[in-house]
């Protein structure tokens, strides 16, 4: 049996989905409050950290494989850059779904406001991205880490 | 002297932390030391820019519910640019100091010891 | 004797260090920075985001973010290829 005793599995199962939530939580609001995709994607990385600790790589891997790890870190990295890609028709980087009224175009009042999620353009999007990378690398990482000691995930 | 200590003190600290960071590179020979001391003198240097953006009585640049009224006062919020860019910089030192773990984990594969001074002698 | 001269460098580097820190300027009175002024006054309405560091991350200084990530991910593939699984 892989992994650590049925106590700490059952805890890190009742702990994995508000880790999750919180690190989603940190990611979608990253225009609004402290956070962004950085932040939320290293939160989102501890609860699979918290999962491979417990479960062991066996388990882990049967679900979140290596090549599925990096292509997601991929995908995440270069849907950042085709976004920049998409504001060249005013600048590389440029925000051209800011203040347009579509997707997140709502404009916000200028100075103290209580928060608008539909806003800022192509930051949320952008921090979707760098999340998803974030996460997928740093739990790529220690999984890497796990597996590279002798006899651990035959 | 005195007083300018206490005015600095978030400066006087970060210099601190840089060198219990230093003596950690320059003094010790394990290599996951040496690893955990550049982390340091890494986090010494974002406190330092962090100190460097602040602004007497000002509150951090997020407008969601901001203890403001009326019109924006540029000197009432801490600076943006040092604390995104600080932002950049923790990613880097994270993956930094990943690549250095585990250069050290195969270092030691190789040479079956950690030691700076020591493993360089390529054994085999 | 190499031990002392380390030991002496890192004295003299330490005092140099903390007398700088103390020497610098008052903490909390920057000087007047016209870009930071005007990213906290225009920037909410240029971005249409509340927080203005993420303003700055992804909008006015999109460029480091990106070589950012690439970083990460260059990290990331020399972890792979450092750690290939133990050989049975």
């Amino acid at each position: 049996m892989s992994g650590l005793s049925q106590i700490v599995k059952t805890v890190s199962l009742v702990l994995f989905v508000p880790i999750l939530t919180f690190g989603l939580y940190v990611v979608a609001h990253g225009h609004l409050t402290p956070g962004g995709g950085f932040q939320g994607g290293t939160v989102i990385a501890t609860a699979l950290a918290l999962f491979l600790v417990a479960f062991g790589a066996k388990e882990f891997k049967r679900i979140l494989g290596k090549d599925f790890l990096s292509a997601v870190e991929s995908i995440g990295l270069l849907s950042f850059g085709a976004l920049a890609l998409l504001g060249l028709g005013t600048a590389f980087f440029a925000n051209f779904l800011a203040n347009s009224g579509g997707l997140f175009g709502k404009s916000v009042p200028v100075g103290a406001n209580a928060g608008i999620f539909n806003s800022a353009g192509t930051i949320p999007l952008m921090n979707f991205a760098v999340g998803i990378e974030v996460a997928s690398a740093l739990s790529l990482v220690l999984l890497l880490m796990y597996l590279s000691e002798k006899g651990v995930g035959k | 002297m005195i007083e300018a200590l206490m005015q600095n003190l978030p400066f006087v600290v970060s210099a601190l932390l840089f060198v219990i960071g230093l003596y950690a590179l320059l003094f010790k020979s394990n290599l996951i030391k040496m690893a955990i001391g550049l982390s340091i003198m890494g986090s010494a240097v974002n406190i330092f820019l962090i100190a460097l953006g602040y602004k007497e009585n000002s509150i951090a640049p997020i407008f969601t519910n901001a203890p403001i009224n009326g019109s924006i006062n540029a000197a009432k919020m801490a600076m943006p640019i040092p604390q995104a860019l600080t932002l950049t910089s923790i990613v880097i030192s994270l993956a930094v100091t990943a690549l250095m773990l585990s250069l050290a984990v195969v270092v030691y594969r190789h040479c079956g010891s950690l030691n700076a001074s020591k493993a360089w002698r390529l054994k085999k | 004797m190499k031990a002392v001269a380390k030991t002496l460098v890192f004295l003299v580097l330490v005092f140099f260090l903390v007398l700088t820190a103390i020497e610098l300027r008052p903490f909390g009175k920057p000087k007047k920075s016209t870009m930071d002024d005007y990213i906290i006054v225009e920037g909410q309405r240029e971005t249409a985001a509340n927080n203005l560091v993420s303003a700055v991350v992804f909008d006015y200084r999109g460029y480091d973010t990106l070589g950012e990530a690439t970083v990460l991910f260059a990290a990331v593939s020399g972890v792979y290829l450092l750690l290939r699984e133990a050989k049975k």
